[in-house]
Formats: C-alpha cells, structure tokens, sequence
C-alpha cells in the first residue's frame, strides 16, 4: 500500500466483478479516478502507529446473545412470495443454470 | 396547528379539544400544498393515515392510549411498514412493498400514531446531501437552492416546513445531525443499540443508529422513548433497561462540566459557524455550565476508517440484493450471472456502487490487513479518545458540520469532498456514543446546528442540556417565512 495508489482500469474491472457489477470502459475509467482519490484518504491511516491495539468491531463490545434452539419464526412464504419478480409452484424463479 | 409543542398537542388530544383525524388532516394538507417543490416525501399515505387517526381517537375517547396517541409521523423510508413502498431511495426498492413491519414502527404503531408517509433520503442512506435519492434531490426549506443534508434530508426537510409534527431518521456517520443542523431542527442519534434495527435497511450495521428529528429536545425525548428499548430481533439491541429519557430535561445545568475539543474548530470550519457554536458554548456558561477544554487528537483519522469500514460493511449487507426474492429485476436475463450483475448495475445509482467497490476491495485478499483491519484499530483509537475526553467533562460541544448548508450539486460530482464534510460527526459513529444537533444560530439566513455529544448511554443528560438551551434560547422554534 503505497501513499499515491493508482488503481488501473484492469484493477477496476475486477473489483467491479468481486462486487456482481458490470460498468462499462467509460465508467470504468471515472471510477479507477474516484477509487484511487478515496485510496488516497486511506493512506493517512498508515502513519499511525497501531501496533498492539486490538482491532474494534463493535462498539459495545457485547458477546453474541443467543437464543433457545426452538422455532421462532412461523411461515410467511406466500407473503414473501407476493413480492418476488417471479415465482411457481412456491419457488423462486431464475434464469435456467444446469442444461 | 404545526406550531404546537409534542406536549401540547398531546394535552389537547387527550383532553379531546382536538381531533386526531384533523390533525392528521392539517398535515396532509400542508403535504399536498408544499412537498411539491420541497420533495421530502418519497410516497405520502393518506388512507393508512387516516385510517390510523380514527384508531386513535376511538382509543382516546375510551379513555386508552399513551403519550403520543394520535400524533401523526414521517417515517425515514429505510423503515419497513408492512403494506407499504419502502425504496430506501433506491431503484433497486422501487417496486418493494414491505412485507412486515419495522420494530421501531411497530412500537409507533402500538401508539397509534397516524403515518403520513415515508421520507427521502440519499440512496441506501450513503450521502450527506439527500442529492443521491432516485427519486429526485429533497430541497431546505430554508432555501430550496440549498440541500437539506443526509441521508436524513427528507426527514429533517419535513420537520423545518412543518408538514408532521415528529419523524424517524437513522445516523451512520451523520445522516441525522447533520441534517438537522442544515435545517434547523432537533435531532437525537442515540447509543448504538438503543433503538431496534430490525426492518431497518441496512447500510453499515456496526454503525447504523435509528432516532427522532424533532423541533425541540422536548419533543425528541419524547419520540425516543417510545422507539427505544430491547429487541430480541436484532442481535446487537442493548439489554440494558431503557433510560427514562424524560426524567432529567428540567434538572438546571449548573456545575455541569462542558467540555470543548479545540480540534474541532480548527482549519475547515466556516468562521460564521464557529461564531455561533462560540456563542452558543457562551450561553450554556451563562446558564452555570463550567467550560473545560478537552482533546480529541485523533479525530482525523475518524473519516477514512469510516470510509473503510462503513463500504466493507454495506458491500457485505448490499450481496443481498440479487434480484431473486424482491426488487429489481432486469428485462430478458441471459443467464444466472447477467441476472445478478445486470439488475445490481442498472439497480444502483453511482455512490452505491462507489461505495460496494470501495468495501469489496478493502476485503479482499492481500488488502485486507491494510485496510480493513488498520481501520479497526483506528476505530478504537477514535473511541479511546472520546474516553480520555469523558473522564474531564460530562458533554462535549462543538459544530456538527464545518458549514451552513451547501448549494445542490456543489459537492455531487466529488465524493471526497463530500465525505470530508463529515468530519465532527463520524468520530461518534466510530465510537458508538450518543449525540445531538441542536439549532443554535444562522449563517447566512440558514441555520446552524451546535453538536452536544455524551458518552455511553448517557442521552437523559443530554437532552436535558439540550432542553435547557432551548429554555434561554428560541432557535427551535423559527420557521421558515414561506411555511409559517
């Protein structure tokens, strides 16, 4: 991680694919300015000396609650369902994967 | 109508000199005439509202309901309500019709408060400006060349012009102080985990925080005490019991040390805002709060951590938006992969994206370290800070944002300067703790917000100086001329 990152239009790409996005050259191109532009704010972030300093993640730094293994939830498929771009025979519908 | 305090409407109601149905008729009427050239609301709900008027007032001439029965509401269109368009501001939730309710409007729901409809707000909440909303920019009351502030604009918007009396925002670097400064409204983000986050869209759920925008403190506490308390729903709810945020708001602030970072009014900030935030600290002194200066050191590394963290989070959150099971789907998908990738691009607009690219990369293989989790460590940096600075003073004070509110489409074209803008909000975030906007003054006939900022769990006390400023103080109480 250097101070001046220059994200290329092939870094680009494969972000945008790691992120189920296509854009095009042209985006693409606006985007590697924008992203290298916030890399550079990042950058600040490694002068600091962070050695011994626990990561934090959240900020209550509460422990997992967890719940009775018992059903909760009762179900709402039909309802769900309703909103959902396409459905049969209670299944969700998607573009055919295996020939 | 739209002038009377939380309080009074509620004395009227319950004493029946007022109707709920005509209150709730008032605003939608006010709606109508003005949120055409405002556009604070993403969709209004008349029926639901009226609907849910003539349950209050049934309830209230039984005898029965609460302190907010009857009082009508916006709710920030992050919130689910079933039966309702809920978009988050996005073209992704265009078609989305909630198929449950929120927790937060649930417990509202409870209350029989009339809904008026759902706000706008920067997509996916992921703006300061509201300019990001598919739906079209929301424009200050105070100004309609001026953005109200985000994400929260829609919210904080309807409170200035005063078309409903109470509404909902959620803050996950600023999304409600900074618009309520930049409207000159009240506005409260508590605690993280104080207020339910189940059926609340999310961005960057270590981060995400629900709470009131208001005219006054009063009015807020009110609001938030009946959207906190613990939910089994969501994973990090508090399970502390529920503060009785109303208890200390006449308590006289005398001897309460306040305490003022002198890294938050250095380089950046607007000499007219520092001017009224200097008045403002002035005025608490006068009302026998003791000045101590404080530091915060490292409060620049509080906005790139949460450029970091806050895009991890929300490209993790935002996977779920696969055009399987609701939203957006693309015409004609080739295959499963064009479905996916083709409805998340035409779905999305470009911070979204911006943002979703942003937190992949941070994730990702041989960057993780790097960024992800230097950006971590900084957060408890950011936090430990705020500990050091708790142990000198009980409040600290100082701008919620470095300007007035800006012009539409001044800062729309470059994130950077857009994010910077957050600087004395994000820290809070960073470290979870609760804090305020309160109107304190104007730049420029537009108003300024003074940040009141308390530790862990400690909003009681900061309502109350909110409340006692707005005791010596009329601020909260100015409308805009052309909404009067």
């Amino acid at each position: 991680m250097s101070s001046k990152m220059r994200l290329g239009k092939a870094e680009v790409k494969l972000i945008t694919n790691l992120s189920a996005l296509i854009i095009d050259d042209e985006e693409a191109e606006q985007m590697s300015v924008k992203l290298s532009n916030i890399l550079d704010l990042f950058a600040q972030m490694e002068e600091v000396n962070t050695d011994g300093i626990e990561p934090m993640s959240h900020p209550l730094e509460q422990v997992q609650r967890l719940r009775d293994d018992i059903v909760t939830e009762t179900s709402r498929r039909d309802k769900y369902q309703k909103i959902a771009p396409a459905t049969a025979e209670n299944l969700y519908l998607v573009p055919q994967v295996i020939d | 109508m739209h002038t009377l305090s939380i309080g009074e409407m509620s004395a009227q109601l319950k004493s029946r000199s007022l109707k709920s149905v005509d209150l709730t008729q008032h605003y939608l009427n006010r709606i109508a005439k003005f949120d055409t050239e405002i556009n604070a609301f993403i969709t209004v709900t008349p029926e639901l509202a009226m609907e849910m008027a003539k349950k209050a007032d049934k309830m209230l001439d039984e005898g029965r309901g609460g302190l907010l029965t009857g009082i009508p509401i916006a709710h920030k269109d992050i919130f689910c309500v079933d039966g309702v368009k809920t978009t988050c501001g996005s073209k992704m939730l265009g078609n989305f019709i909630a198929p449950y309710d929120a927790t937060v409007v649930e417990k509202l729901k409870e209350s029989a408060m009339p809904i008026l409809g759902k706000t706008n707000m920067d997509e996916f909440a992921m703006g300061s400006s509201s300019e990001s909303s598919y739906y079209g920019a929301t424009k200050n009351p105070w100004d309609l060349n001026a953005v109200p502030g985000g994400s929260s604009g829609g919210a904080a918007a309807v409170i200035a012009a005063g078309l409903a009396p109470l509404a909902t925002g959620t803050d996950t670097g600023g999304s409600i102080r900074q618009p309520a400064s930049f409207c000159g409204v009240t506005g409260i983000k508590p605690t993280y985990g104080t207020v339910s986050r189940y059926g609340m869209i999310a961005y960057a759920s270590s981060f995400d925080q629900g709470g009131p925008i208001t005219r006054s403190a009063e009015d807020s506490a009110w609001l938030l005490d009946a959207m906190a308390g613990f939910d089994d729903r969501d994973s990090t709810s508090s399970e502390l019991d529920k503060q009785d945020f109303l208890a200390d708001l006449n308590k006289p602030i005398k001897g309460l040390k306040i305490g003022v970072p002198k890294e938050y009014f250095g380089e950046g900030l607007d000499t007219g805002v520092a001017e009224v935030i200097n008045k403002a600290i002035a005025q608490l002194g006068k009302q026998g709060a003791e000045i101590v200066e404080v530091s915060l050191p490292n409060k620049d590394l509080a906005v790139p951590a949460y450029y970091v963290l806050a895009p991890a989070e929300a490209s993790s959150n935002l996977s779920r938006f696969d055009a399987v099971r609701y939203g957006y789907r693309c015409d004609n998908p080739q295959d499963l992969e064009d479905l996916y990738t083709r409805s998340r691009s035409e779905g999305f607009g470009a911070e979204v994206k911006r943002r979703i690219m942003v937190g992949a990369y941070a994730l990702s293989a041989g960057y993780y370290d790097a960024y992800y989790l230097k950006a971590q460590k900084i957060r408890r940096i950011v936090r430990d800070d705020f500990t050091k600075a708790f142990a000198q003073c009980d409040v600290i004070v100082g701008p919620v944002a470095p300007t007035p509110a800006f012009n539409l489409g001044e800062k729309s074209s470059d994130p950077i300067s857009m994010y910077l803008a957050d600087l004395y909000t994000i820290p809070v975030n960073l470290a979870g703790i609760p804090a305020m906007s309160v109107p304190a003054g104007e730049v420029n006939n537009l108003p300024v917000g003074l940040h009141l900022i308390g530790n862990y769990h400690s909003e009681a006390k900061l309502l109350n100086v909110a409340h006692q400023y707005q005791q010596a103080t009329n601020w909260h109480k100015k409308m805009p001329e052309d909404y009067k």
